[in-house]
């Protein structure tokens, strides 16, 4: 575990430093001017953000979902710095889009297919150091400091969603870092949803047009995707494994 | 032998008066670190160079677990100021020995493991392709996709093209 | 009965060639470590669809027979069958090297193998792995304080027994989680299933023993030492028993796929699939694995000679392996069912069966962690006294 004891002279410089880092609540997403000290900022200590009070996810409404459009992949694979190499099989897939043919009926569908970040994760609790992990929020995420790549989770996961990396990576997002030997999928953007944004395939699925993907807070039910979840009907992928997931489908 | 002894201990006064952050003598055997752009830490340089590694520890928890944005000391808040050039005026990734992380950290032969997962310039920066990548971008391959004699041959124009040494 | 008389084995020339070999397939395996901890796991078979390959078959193999070996020290300990005594030590040496190979092909397939401190240090105690690394360093403590107990002189024979009871316990929770890692993944037809526990307990006792037959009939021709027949025979009878224990909880365990619906697609897919996975299940696992050793120590004459534990060790390990294999790969490379009714298609091969072939850097891996157990083996007979020096009929009252 990290020390968190400075010695005791230190620990007056610590306490203020946090503090000063921690005003200027309002700053924005750019990063701090040079030569611009933290003092100048005033203002109350931030809280944090990942609030148990909310709970993220998605409403993915396959009607909607055009199956000659992969907007989002490429828009989460843009933000998050992940690329395929040409060799589908260890190639990392953070989004997928999925053609679904009904054997019986005939029709076919299709819709984007992420992690599901499930309520109660089978890889959060299969995995050994606790890498894969639950925020108060919702949002499933891998702790890439603590992970040791052994694919356990991988295993585990119910819809295929983790991926591991087979190669050394460079120019990684700033906001996104990934890299050999660890697994990751899906993060919902949670770099763009702590600072009040949505994730990136959502805004590309709107900029398209087609709205397939809506996203919102699960638990307030004056958000748009509580409202639709509570009008329309809506089904949480594989529920006999009563994972209640974070992501809901419309329209299968 | 105590003439040695005594060479020993000339040497090493030597060496440790010219230590100190702020010595304009200094020895060339400490490493020479690149110089910042921005103000400097109001903590003071000891301060950030003996516990930067628990302050980023512990400030990353916080960030990944709690989702606490608003801490200044994520690891890419750093290159603001610290982002070293090489002579020809171009910043460098961590695989390049002038890197302002590299010069302390292989001084002391103590190994950095953050950056297999995170950049070490600032956004924007075109850090390349890995160097342990065993297949080469798609556009360098051949057409049975895999060939690492075309990615080669590649690197060896570019090097003959620009004239100096690719990276070691 | 004479007393036991332990000696270390003698570096002959044999034993220092064997050394070399071994030391050789260690060193290959060093090499395909660094080779893929460089370049990245692209360069072995294993994908986002197989995450697990060959080095686990092998890594899972050494374990459970780790488990498996200690059995005869077991059998002396807590079921008081004292005949086998002067082997009992050499039992705990081969279950903690069996162990050490087997942990350390998993830990040197990781793809962060740098972090094995981090494993060692954070727990998630909901993880049946985490359970398992627990168990695993802690079986070798206990086996260890074990050994020692034995060849401790006069150390209290009821102390002991208390230590081997512990060892003993301790392996059947060990053996217990490793199928549990398998039997515990509820979103995978071909895993989800209680059995998968004491499964993977009779699978102990049948490599273990197996791996003991061979390993210690091998040491005792280098060394020049008799080993009795009827000794030899009594191992292969109870070989012949764990294989039949094998053969009944696979048995059960897929007739109970089979009846039902959700896990039919899969079972058909092993059992009448086709491809490699059914032959290795058929023909490896069930005919070289099950049936033909218990038709060689059934058989009327050969049966009766100490030749045929041997061959049907040989036999129930390479059915062993097979085995693993169908488990392992088996399981990850049919597609999970997310849309029941639906035929699904992706760029990710979900639907699809996914393909796995081994490339060298896993094979050198698999075979480097046998020899790491094999080295540590002969080492630690070679200067310890671990092996009796007589092992004939006469010497341990089994003469007929």
């Amino acid at each position: 575990m990290t020390d968190m004891n400075p010695d005791t002279s230190q620990k007056g410089a610590d306490i203020s430093r946090r503090d000063f880092l921690r005003s200027g609540a309002a700053v924005a997403t750019t990063t701090l001017a040079p030569g611009v000290t933290l003092i100048a900022f005033g203002g109350s200590a931030a809280e944090a953000k990942a609030d148990a009070g909310k709970r993220w996810g998605l409403l993915i409404d396959a009607n909607k979902c055009a199956s000659d459009c992969s907007a989002c992949v490429s828009a989460c694979s843009t933000e998050n710095g992940w690329k395929g190499n040409g060799n589908a099989e260890t190639d990392v897939q953070w989004i997928r889009k999925i053609t679904l043919n009904n054997t019986e009926t005939g029709r076919e569908v299709t819709m984007p297919m992420m992690c599901q970040h499930c309520e109660d994760p089978p890889c959060v609790d299969v995995c050994p150091t606790g890498a894969s992990f639950k925020r108060e929020d919702g949002i499933v995420l891998v702790d890439k400091h603590t992970c040791i790549g052994c694919r356990y989770c991988m295993m585990a996961c119910p819809f295929k969603a983790r991926s591991f990396v087979h190669e050394p990576v460079n120019n990684q997002k700033s906001h996104a870092p990934r890299g050999q030997g660890t697994v990751e999928s899906c993060t919902l953007c949670v770099h763009r949803v702590d600072k009040g944004g949505v994730p990136a395939c959502v805004e590309a699925c709107e900029a398209t047009g087609h709205g397939a993907i809506i996203f919102g807070d699960l638990k307030d039910p004056q958000s748009d995707i509580a409202k639709r979840l509570v009008e329309y009907q809506s089904v949480a992928l594989r529920p006999d494994l009563d994972l209640n997931p974070g992501v809901r489908y419309s329209g299968l | 032998m105590a003439r040695l002894l005594l060479v020993f201990a000339l040497l090493i006064g030597g060496m440790s008066g010219g230590s100190g952050a702020l010595a304009q003598e200094r020895s060339s055997l400490l490493p020479d670190i690149p110089k910042a752009t921005g103000a400097p830490h109001p903590e003071g340089n000891e301060y950030w160079r003996k516990n930067h590694m628990s302050l980023m520890s512990h400030d990353r928890d916080l960030t990944m677990r709690d989702g606490d944005r608003e801490i200044g000391a994520s690891l890419k808040s750093c290159f603001d100021c610290h982002a070293a050039t090489d002579s020809a005026g171009t910043i460098v990734t961590y695989e390049s020995e002038q890197h302002f992380c590299r010069t302390c950290h292989d001084y002391v032969a103590v190994k950095v493991d953050c950056f297999m997962c995170h950049r070490s310039t600032p956004d924007g920066v075109d850090e390349g392709a890995p160097h342990a990548a065993i297949l080469p971008p798609p556009a360098l391959r051949d057409e049975d996709g895999t060939s690492i004699i075309a990615y080669l041959r590649q690197v060896g124009q570019d090097n003959t093209n620009q004239g100096t040494p690719g990276n070691d | 009965m004479e007393r036991t008389i332990y000696r270390e084995i003698m570096a002959t020339r044999p034993v220092w060639g064997l050394a070399v070999t071994l030391g050789a397939f260690i060193a290959a395996a060093m090499a395909s470590f660094f080779y893929v901890e460089h370049y990245g796991h692209i360069v072995t078979g294993m994908n986002n669809q197989v995450v697990w390959g060959l080095p686990h078959v092998f890594a899972i193999f050494l374990i459970v027979a780790a488990s498996g070996a200690l059995n005869v020290a077991s059998i002396v300990s807590v079921f008081d069958q004292t005949v086998y005594k002067p082997m009992a030590r050499f039992s705990a040496l081969l279950a903690m090297s069996l162990l050490i190979g087997g942990l350390a092909v998993l830990v040197l397939d990781l793809g962060r193998p740098d972090r094995i401190i981090v494993a060692m240090t954070k727990y998630n105690f909901s993880s049946i792995f985490a359970w398992n690394i627990f168990f695993y360093t802690g079986f070798l403590a206990i086996v260890a304080a074990y050994l020692f107990v034995q060849m401790s002189p006069g150390f209290p024979y009821s102390r002991v027994r208390v230590a081997g009871t512990l060892a003993f316990v301790w392996r059947l929770a060990l053996t217990t989680g490793t199928g549990s890692i398998f039997g515990w993944l509820v979103a995978r037809p071909g895993y989800d299933s209680a059995i998968m526990a004491p499964m993977f307990i009779a699978m102990s006792f049948a490599f273990g023993t197996a791996v003991f037959i061979l390993v210690l009939s091998a040491l005792f021709r280098l060394a020049g030492r008799p080993f009795g027949d009827q000794m030899m025979l009594r191992l292969g009878r109870k070989l012949a028993i764990f294989v039949a224990a094998v053969m009944y909880f696979e048995g059960v365990r897929h007739l109970t796929n089979l009846y039902a619906a959700e896990h039919v697609g899969f079972e058909t897919f092993i059992l009448t699939g086709g491809g490699t996975l059914t032959t290795l299940f058929w023909l490896g696992q069930v005919v070289i694995g099950g049936v033909i050793p218990l038709m060689v120590l059934f058989h009327p004459s050969f049966g009766k000679t100490a030749k045929a534990p041997l061959v049907a060790s040989v036999l129930v390990i390479a059915g062993g392996f097979a085995q693993l294999y169908v488990i392992v790969i088996g399981g990850q490379a049919y597609p999970m069912e997310m849309f029941p009714g639906y035929e699904v298609t992706s760029g990710f091969f979900d639907g699809e069966i996914a393909s796995y072939r081994p490339r060298w850097p896993e094979v050198l891996l698999g075979l480097g962690g046998v020899a790491i157990a094999l080295f540590i083996t002969g080492l630690g007979a070679k200067i310890l006294r671990i092996l009796p020096t007589n092992l004939s009929d006469a010497n341990v009252g089994l003469n007929r």
